[in-house]
């Protein structure tokens, strides 16, 4: 309880550096994030739709699941560096498994004879794609970003190893410093961040499934 | 890559040193998830506030869990272990409740019709029949120890992590990419294993 009250004392002591580093893990969460969804949907859709070639994607993107987000971050900087845009880059790249492996589960588990259905009524490709695919895969297009999010934000907290800034950094010099309330004030909103994310996506998982399915 | 092959020992040192961690982990996890789920499959009601709970130890990010224990368990291998062991919960208590509950009811009445007693039942039915998704939860966990025992190395636990950190700290790539290859190779080999070993099992029965 009194390490809790120290942490309060050093947040509020601390609240415009406080603030910077739950702006920076947010931007750096955020940005992955959409980066992942703008680059996966749509190749997973592309990837539900032809089969020629996308097995070899999918077992390497299983592959990229397995491989410790750690292991990721880290790589990043002999390669590229340190900092906000190499963490930012190595980000983006662990977002994408769970988004693309849902996407395409999603398209390729749709009822066929309910898009039969929509092409006997005299709809074309885009028509489909738009009224009828899109809206049936949502759900589980979102679960997968649910996941993203989730992971992303934790994985977020590592990028501090790297000079990418976050709330990761208070862990880090909590544990470099021996002081244990700033090892509260790092680790605390990370968890209300990542829990926060479950329950927000989670509540946009159930408003996009429609009803009776 | 150079830097593999000429330290090849203490790669190799590290890397037993992970294996370790995980699976004393994976094996205190196992000790607690099977009772857990046991209980959980008879006593229906409790799986959404058991299941509920784990989540929320599951959503915490790893780095976070170790930070929130260090001030009670200190730095090293007792913190390492505990948030190991509490994150696989989730997964773990999650797939044996399925494989108990994807059971056939009926298969079970038939084994009762022959005759056979709730010891012969569990040992000859059930096991067999649930197995592969234990195994398949197992596969999982085991898979995402890998990774947060990595970061386990940041808290003193040792381990692969040590290789990437110290090359972190000391701008070695040699280090970073040694530690990356040697951690990603032991989550993709056990992966492997775990499904090779699911595969058996589902052709035994």
């Amino acid at each position: 309880m009194a390490l809790l009250l120290e942490a309060y004392q050093y947040l509020l002591e601390n609240q415009s550096d406080f603030w910077h580093a739950v702006n920076t893990h947010l931007l750096l969460s955020f940005l992955a994030l959409g980066i992942g969804v703008v680059i996966c949907v749509p190749l997973g859709i592309y990837l539900a739709k032809t089969n020629r070639g996308s097995m070899v994607i999918l077992n390497a993107v299983n592959i990229g699941r397995i491989i410790p987000s750690l292991a990721v971050l880290a790589l990043a900087m002999p390669y590229i560096g340190v900092g906000f845009g190499p963490s930012l880059l190595a980000l983006s790249l662990l977002v994408c498994p769970p988004i693309l492996i849902n996407t395409v589960t999603a398209f390729r588990e749709l009822d066929k004879s309910v898009i039969e259905a929509a092409y006997g009524m005299g709809m074309d490709h885009r028509r489909v794609l738009r009224t009828v695919e899109i809206p049936l895969a949502l759900p589980v297009i979102i679960t997968g970003i649910k996941t993203a999010a989730v992971e992303v934000i934790a994985s977020a907290a590592l990028a501090a190893f790297i000079g990418g800034g976050g709330l990761g950094e208070y862990i880090l010099n909590g544990i470099a410093l021996a002081q244990t309330s700033l090892l509260l004030v790092g680790a605390i909103p990370i968890a209300i961040l990542a829990l926060l994310a479950e329950v927000i996506f989670g509540g946009i998982e159930k408003w996009t499934t429609p009803p009776l399915v | 890559m150079k830097y593999l092959l000429t330290h090849l020992d203490k790669v190799g040192q590290l890397f037993w040193e992970h294996l370790y961690l995980v699976t004393i982990s994976l094996l205190i996890a196992l000790c607690i998830a099977v009772p857990v789920a046991l209980c959980v499959s008879r006593y229906r009601k409790t799986y959404t506030p058991v299941i509920g709970g784990l989540g929320v130890i599951y959503t915490i990010p790893s780095l976070a869990l170790f930070a929130l224990l260090i001030p009670f368990l200190g730095l090293g291998t007792k913190s390492a272990i505990t948030a190991l062991v509490a994150y696989s919960q989730m997964t773990l208590v999650r797939n044996i409740v399925t494989a108990i509950r994807g059971i056939d009811p009926a298969i079970i009445e038939a084994a009762k019709g022959m005759g056979m007693n709730g010891w012969q039942i569990l040992r000859k039915i059930v096991l067999p029949l649930a197995l592969p998704v234990v195994v398949a939860g197992v596969r999982i966990a085991t898979v995402s120890m890998i990774g947060i025992a990595a970061i386990a190395a940041y808290i003193n636990a040792g381990g692969l992590g040590e290789l990437i950190f110290e090359g972190i700290y000391s701008d070695h790539s040699g280090k970073i990419v040694s530690g990356t290859i040697a951690v990603a190779f032991l989550a993709i080999l056990s992966d492997l294993l775990f499904r090779l070993l699911e595969k058996r099992l589902k052709l035994n029965v």
